[in-house]
């Protein structure tokens, strides 16, 4: 059966597992929509969280950029990953303590003031849009391959199934469908990765045979290296040490946005208590960890494979995969030298071949000349990858709506069902809105979610961070460093951004920073605004220390959204 | 709960905290990207330790860092008797 076949089959079962099981736990109450009823278990919500947190840019795009940044690529490995030690540390336990539904709710009562709720939702909104823009580029990509069309088609049939999807579940239908999704994705993605180590270095463990020896005896990053340096390019495993800088500060503002975006950090209210919340963020990145270990792997494997079928082969020889990821205009070539053969090289000027970095995941098993199946499951993990990430996203955009903007501010008499129903209106719309913005996005999967990193890094993660461990922070402070954080942080982006039209050039970078690396100054900034504004303006009154207090001490935690 | 007791408990979290995160920025900022080209002139296997750190071990490290912080959380916890029953 061809490789098409096998992906409608592959992706029909995956697809229909999600939407049964997604009928099965669909939404009754709010607290159901919003917190899955409070009742999932740690192991659960570390699967769950880790499909959340998968998306199309851990699963199609980071093994891509890897492959083409060589060691740089570690910012994006250690900054998707570092960011869960500080959320298991310094976050989770105590706003699972503190009990309620979303980010806002704590940003509201901690600096007991509606402001600062407003101020928290228009971050909340502006980050998860961002991110989920992201997200509809991944799905475009995953199918343009699948159904061989056209980027652009591939959006409005990502926009269609999502919408579906997200509208029925509320929070207990995305859980569930993600650790479904979860299975699918860890699997999909690891089989071919197992296959290709046992191909070219014979270990089938892809994060051991990613330092092995090829059957001549070179070790493969050896071989990579002088593969590399032949064609121009820097040594694999030295490549952007010269820019350090921005490898250390991407790094720190993926850490620290990770921390700080919302999707992920609700995923912690839904679990029954604090020593839960803990664990399961063990568990989480446990999971997580198994993809982000194979993925610099496929990295490797893919880039060695692409040279070697590639490089310096006539251009009429070259494989099916080749043509077909032509159409899609996901690769081109032009013959500058008339030669009929392909030149791929770091010079511009002679380079003949542009390979879309997207693109990488989904071609590496169809280039190592895996059966149609393994190719078929891949494209069904990277959907899934995408799906569980923007449903998550798409909750926390209405959540914001229905929840912290109409329920605790507009319309505070709205009733439950009232909620509901605007909830799921402010879910069609968002899915909408970021389909036609994904058709455009500022750079890579990968980096136009970097961007949404930066943003929650210099918005979220100090004012929650000081509000637990921080007494004497206030709200004049908490919203002041909120929101110089995140102008500082967006105002540098959008000047440095062409496709946004910011006139900025990278040679007046500050330090030399790239605008997604940023986020780490907006951040400083923020903390040291709210810290110096805090102590110039009145303590925050007695019920908020003690409310801290209650929120440092496990004992006591109650099911979420009690007081609600 | 007794202000001072509190208080105590509070400072054992941050200790463990302050020994945890410094580890967690060791591994991942000081071997992964400081450190890494001088940590590149050894190799274990195939793999420069440096880029090894940067691409695989510093996750391992932060996987081991959080289940350390489970059990020392849940030990102080019930130390304290502030644990949830």
């Amino acid at each position: 059966m061809s490789i098409q076949t096998w992906t409608y089959i592959i992706v029909g079962i995956t697809f229909a597992l999600y939407i049964g099981v997604a009928i099965m736990a669909r939404a009754g109450s709010t607290k159901e929509f919003y917190v899955a009823g409070g009742g999932v278990s740690p192991l659960a919500n570390g699967m769950a969280t880790a499909a959340d947190w998968m998306s199309a840019a851990s699963y199609l795009s980071m093994a891509g950029l890897i492959s083409f940044m060589g060691y740089a690529g570690a910012q994006y490995l250690m900054g998707w990953t570092g960011g869960y030690v500080l959320l298991a540390l310094l976050l989770a336990p105590y706003l699972r303590k503190f009990g309620k539904f979303t980010v806002p709710d704590f940003i509201g009562e901690r600096y007991y003031s509606n402001l600062a709720r407003v101020v928290a939702v228009l971050c909340t909104l502006l980050v998860s849009f961002t991110y989920v823009v992201g997200q509809m580029r991944g799905v475009g990509v995953a199918f343009a391959r699948f159904l061989e069309v056209p980027f652009s088609t591939g959006i409005f049939i990502g926009i269609g199934i999502v919408f579906f999807y997200a509208v029925l579940g509320g929070m207990k239908g995305i859980t569930y469908t993600q650790v479904t999704q979860f299975c699918v994705l860890i699997f999909a993605f690891t089989v071919p990765a197992v296959f290709i180590s046992l191909q070219m270095v014979g270990n089938p463990i892809p994060q051991l045979g990613f330092g092995g020896q090829m059957e001549d005896g070179t070790y493969l990053l050896d071989k990579l290296n002088q593969l590399s340096v032949d064609l121009g390019f820097a040594e694999y495993t030295n490549s952007g040490m010269d820019d350090r800088i921005n490898v250390f500060f991407i790094t720190a503002a993926l850490m620290f946005g990770t921390a700080g975006l919302p999707h992920v950090i609700v995923r912690f209210f839904t679990v029954p208590k604090v020593k839960d919340a803990r664990i399961s963020a063990g568990y989480a990145l446990l999971f997580i960890a198994i993809l982000y270990t194979t993925a610099p792997a496929v990295a490797t494997f893919a880039r060695t494979n692409l040279i070697q079928t590639v490089s310096n082969k006539e251009y009429d020889t070259m494989p099916s995969w080749f043509k077909k990821w032509e159409d899609s205009n996901l690769i081109t070539f032009e013959d500058k030298n008339k030669d009929g053969v392909i030149q791929y090289v770091a010079d511009a000027e002679m380079n003949e071949l542009t390979i879309d970095r997207d693109i990488i995941v989904l071609a590496n098993p169809e280039i190592a000349n895996l059966p149609a199946w393994v190719i078929a499951l891949v494209i069904a993990g990277g959907l899934a990858a995408a799906l569980s990430t923007a449903a998550g996203l798409l909750l926390v955009i209405a959540t914001s709506i229905s929840h912290d903007l109409l329920k605790k501010n507009l319309m505070p008499h709205i009733s439950e069902k009232g909620e509901l129903l605007a909830a799921r209106v402010a879910i069609a719309i968002a899915v909408i809105f970021a389909g036609v913005a994904g058709l455009n996005p500022p750079g890579f999967v990968a980096q136009v979610v970097a961007l949404a990193f930066g943003l929650a890094a210099s918005s979220f993660f100090p004012a929650i961070i000081l509000g637990i461990f921080d007494k004497r922070m206030n709200k004049e402070g908490a919203i002041l460093g909120m929101i110089v954080g995140v102008l500082f942080t967006s105002i540098y982006i959008w000047y440095f951004k062409p496709q946004l039209g910011g006139p900025g050039l990278p040679e007046n970078y500050w330090f030399g920073i790239k605008p997604e690396g940023i986020g780490v100054l907006g951040m400083i900034l923020n903390l040291v605004v709210s810290l110096v504004v805090s102590r110039l303006t009145p303590a925050p009154p007695k019920e908020i220390q003690r409310l801290v207090n209650d929120i440092r001490i496990p004992r006591g935690s109650s099911s979420p959204g009690a007081a609600h | 709960m007794v202000e001072k007791k509190l208080q105590q408990y509070w400072n054992r979290n941050l200790r463990y905290l302050l020994i945890l995160l410094s580890i967690w920025f060791l591994v991942s900022y000081g071997c992964g990207i400081l450190f890494a080209d001088v940590l590149n002139n050894i190799k274990i296997g195939g793999f420069p330790l440096g880029f090894w750190f940067a691409q695989q071990g510093a996750i391992y490290v932060f996987v081991i860092l959080i289940f350390a912080y489970v059990y020392l959380m849940n030990k102080l916890d019930k130390e304290f008797d502030v644990d949830e029953k």
